[in-house]
Formats: C-alpha cells, sequence, structure tokens
C-alpha cells in the first residue's frame, strides 16, 4: 500500500454518501483491526476490510468503489458482530457494493455475472432455477468446465430439475424488478 | 399437542432441488413431533445474497411479498430451515421498521406489507418451543456412540441483534439436541467460521481453502460425521468434498448431516424418509457407528448364554 495524498483525493461526498446509504457513523472506527483479524476473506481481498473503512473515512473514493475486497465479501457478519464500536461493517461493505455496481466497477467479473444470473433467474421463475441459474452463468461467462466434474455425483441422486417451480405470482415478481428498475432511474 | 405448535413454512429454493434432503427430513421431523408446517402458499425467492449486493429495497420486496402473504393467513410465525432465507426474511422486518424503508420497499410490492410477522429458523423453534426435554423423551433410537462436531455456519446466529437467538460466537442449539438424542458432541472451535457461501461457482479456489479448513478440523477432532443446518454449508462441504480432496491433497471422508437427519434416525424414522440416500458423502460409517458397542455387549451377552 502506498502513501495516500488525502489533500488532493479527499472525496467529502463520497463519505457523507456512504454515511448516509449505511446509516454508520464512520468517524467511529478508530482502526482496531478487529474486523480484519476475524475476517475469514482477508487472504483473497486486495484490500483488508479495515483498510477499507480508513479509505472510506479519508475519501478515497476511487480506489474503494473500484476494489476486489467488496465483491469477494460473502456478507458473513464477522466483522458487525465482533466490532467494539457497533459499526455495522457488513452494510458498509454492501452499501460499497451498491455504488460500484452504479458506476459502473466489476473488478471480479465472475462473482458479478453469477449474482446476476441468480436474480435473472428470480426475475423469470419467481423462485430460482438452479440448473438454469448454472446454465446461464455458463453462458455468461463462457466458462463451460464450472463444476463439470459434479455433474456424475449429483445427477444420480435425483435432485437437479430440468425445468423451473412455476409460480402462481411470477409476474409480481417481474414487477418488483420493473418498479425497482424506475425507481433507480429517478 | 398445543395448537402453539403451528407456523406458516417456508421451504426456500434449495429445498426443492440441492438441499431436498433437509426440507424432507425437516418435514417429517416436525411431523413426528407434533408441529404443523403449513407452507406459504405460492412462496416466492427471499433474494439470497445476490438481491442485497445489488440494493436493500429490492432486497427487502423479494422477502416482504413472502411476509405478507404470512399476514395473510393469520399466523404470525413464519419458520424457515435456510439460513439465507432466514436472514433475508428477518433483515426485511427489521428494516422496514423504519418508515422511509417501508415506503420504499412497498412501492415495490403488489400487496404492502404491514410488519409484525415473527420468522424463526426450525433449530429455533425445536430449542425454544418443543424444548430439549421433550426431545429427550421423544427419542426411541438414541444416536449412541456417534461422535460429531455441529457447524452452524456464519448468519444463523449473526449479526445478533437482528437474529436474536443462540450464542453469536459460540451457539449450543444444535450440540443440545444432538447431545439430548444421545450423541457424543465434540466442541467445534469453527463453528461460525464462514465455509466460502455462494463463491463455490464464481471463485471455488475461495470454497476449497475455507471449507478445506472446517474438514481438516473435523478430522483432526476424530469426529464421524459433521451436522450442519445450511443448505449452502452442507453443499460446500458433502458435494465438493472430493474438489477439496483434489485441491488440497487432503484425504476426507466426512459424512456431512443436515441435523434434523439424525434427529430423524434418532427418533426411529427410516433413512430413506430422511433423504440419506441424497448425500454425496457416503454416511455409512456414521450410522453403523450408531449403537455399536450396544450391539457388541447384547451380542457378547447372548454368546455367553448360548454357551
Amino acid at each position: 500500500m502506498g502513501i495516500v495524498n488525502i489533500t488532493k483525493t479527499y472525496d467529502a461526498d463520497f463519505v457523507k454518501q456512504v454515511e448516509k446509504e449505511s446509516g454508520q457513523d464512520m468517524s467511529l472506527c478508530y482502526q482496531c483491526g478487529n474486523c480484519t483479524a476475524g475476517c475469514p476473506y482477508t487472504f483473497a481481498y486486495d484490500i483488508p476490510v479495515s483498510r477499507i473503512m480508513r479509505m472510506v473515512q479519508a475519501g478515497q473514493k476511487d480506489t474503494v468503489l473500484k476494489c476486489k475486497s467488496i465483491w469477494l465479501c460473502a456478507t458473513c457478519e464477522s466483522c458487525t458482530t465482533r466490532c467494539p464500536n457497533n459499526i455495522d461493517v457488513a452494510h458498509i461493505m454492501d452499501v460499497l457494493r451498491h455504488m460500484a455496481r452504479r458506476e459502473g466497477h466489476a473488478p471480479v467479473p465472475t462473482v458479478k455475472k453469477f449474482w446476476d444470473s441468480f436474480l435473472d433467474s428470480v426475475e423469470n421463475n419467481g423462485r430460482v432455477f438452479e440448473v438454469g441459474l448454472l446454465a446461464a452463468y455458463v453462458a455468461k461467462t463462457g466458462r463451460f468446465w464450472t463444476d463439470l466434474d459434479l455433474g456424475p455425483k449429483v445427477l444420480p441422486k435425483g435432485k437437479m430439475h430440468f425445468k423451473p417451480h412455476e409460480i402462481q405470482g411470477k409476474d409480481e415478481i417481474k414487477k418488483i424488478f420493473k418498479r425497482f428498475e424506475e425507481e433507480s432511474r429517478k | 399437542m398445543s395448537d402453539s405448535l403451528t407456523y406458516a413454512y417456508y421451504p426456500g429454493c434449495s429445498g426443492a432441488g440441492t438441499s431436498m434432503e433437509y426440507d424432507m427430513s425437516t418435514r417429517s421431523v416436525c411431523d413426528k413431533l407434533g408441529i404443523r408446517l403449513t407452507d406459504i402458499p405460492d412462496w416466492s425467492c427471499c433474494g439470497s445474497t445476490p438481491a442485497h449486493t445489488v440494493d436493500h429495497s429490492l432486497s427487502s420486496a423479494l422477502s416482504a411479498r413472502n411476509l405478507q402473504l404470512v399476514e395473510k393467513m393469520d399466523l404470525d410465525t413464519a419458520i424457515t430451515p435456510c439460513p439465507s432465507c432466514l436472514t433475508n426474511l428477518k433483515t426485511a422486518e427489521h428494516r422496514m421498521q423504519k418508515d422511509e424503508m417501508r415506503e420504499k420497499v412497498n412501492k415495490l410490492l403488489d400487496t404492502p406489507y404491514k410488519g409484525g410477522v415473527a420468522t424463526k429458523s426450525v433449530l429455533q423453534i425445536l430449542v425454544e418451543d418443543f424444548g430439549l426435554d421433550a426431545l429427550k423423551k421423544s427419542t426411541i433410537k438414541p444416536l449412541k456412540g456417534l461422535k460429531v462436531a455441529a457447524y452452524y455456519g456464519c448468519i444463523m446466529n449473526r449479526p445478533p441483534e437482528v437474529m436474536n437467538f443462540d450464542d453469536p460466537e459460540h451457539p449450543m442449539a444444535m450440540d443440545n439436541i444432538m447431545k439430548a438424542m444421545g450423541a457424543t458432541v465434540l466442541p467445534f472451535p469453527l463453528k461460525v467460521e464462514c465455509c466460502g457461501a455462494s463463491f463455490g461457482i464464481p471463485r471455488k479456489d475461495v470454497v476449497m481453502k475455507l471449507s478445506g479448513k472446517l474438514l481438516d478440523v473435523a478430522d483432526d477432532l476424530g469426529v464421524d460425521a459433521l451436522v450442519t443446518a445450511c443448505p449452502l454449508c452442507q453443499m460446500n462441504l458433502d458435494l465438493r468434498q472430493t474438489q477439496i480432496n483434489s485441491a488440497t491433497g487432503a484425504k476426507h471422508n466426512i459424512p456431512i448431516f443436515y441435523y434434523t437427519q439424525l434427529m430423524g434416525l434418532a427418533l426411529g424414522m427410516s433413512e430413506k424418509e430422511l433423504g440419506m440416500d441424497k448425500l454425496c458423502v457416503s454416511p455409512r460409517k456414521a450410522i453403523d457407528a450408531i449403537g455399536k458397542e450396544e450391539k457388541k455387549i447384547a451380542e457378547t451377552l447372548l454368546r455367553r448364554r448360548l454357551k
């Protein structure tokens, strides 16, 4: 991690926006590092979670919204549970990926494509259609070898359905997504 | 059995697919114990992790559609076996207590949700409403001789302000159920450590490492099996166990049960109705360990008598 010149890159609006969307007071973080110590994903992160907290305090919008960590957080709630100042850190991580999405950043494309495929499945069927979700993910990423080895294990178990479960309220769910799109454009 | 043991039931999407043995065993166990489950009619997906990573009003709307259906059922409590569904339904209720969020979410819904439905895990009502003493009394075939460790996963009890059940760092509900039904429960230090969750498909390496660590510790403890309460944890540990072995060079062969499956055995149910054949790692050696010592003693006594 290099030196950050905050006199040049401090974005006060970014700090305010994170606080508004998450309902958390960023100034409460005193960098004890408890969140990072407990985070199971630190090994996969490019910026550890406590450092992300510091970067937000320092208004480093670009670095934070372009980092991989916010896409690799599983919302396991270790950080939130263990923060001595009761900051809902996992909520902040969630809000940061909402903002990253809006700005068009997706530095871990497989994760975004997986989540998008999942939500497409919900939007189209009302419930998740597992086989369809995997097929859509493979089509989006071209990663046709994804879990190919698990096929012979799972198919004989009779768990996988090749048709989605139809629900009556399918259109209600479609409308939730449609209204959400409309509200987001406002 | 009293009327109070009637609940709206939310099976969750995976219950109809990859975790069908969890759904099967949950329904059979509840039926056997006189706990009445009424499926939420035409329930839909809670949005799971992907929805809350996009937006909290979207996530809450997908969950609240189901809570609003519970309101119509004249029941005040919904229960679900899946911790991911649980967390979404509970979080939606929690967030919608704020007027601004409630208005935002209700704008997305056909029928607005007023609020007030309590969502609990099946695990919670088993421990709190049915009770451990009653479970002990209902046990027909104790799980004697079976050494298990209970793995809760990350979100069954966290964050504590929202989940309001058991200890967020050291939950005991499953440990206590297994003990009450006769199993030997070993203390599992990683009981709330994340297994890698839904990264199995987009970032398999992450799951290999995190679930691999859980299996390593389970093997070090010398358990016959791990007991889980989450479809995603179970899938990562069971279905992906061979992948983990190839990725890490380990030789794990640990059966991964849903706690309801073992409860079912203790209640005298058949392996078939508990979906034991749906598990990937064969549960045979663990099931055969149940009552093994007693069987041996009985055989010895019989032989002596015959002499």
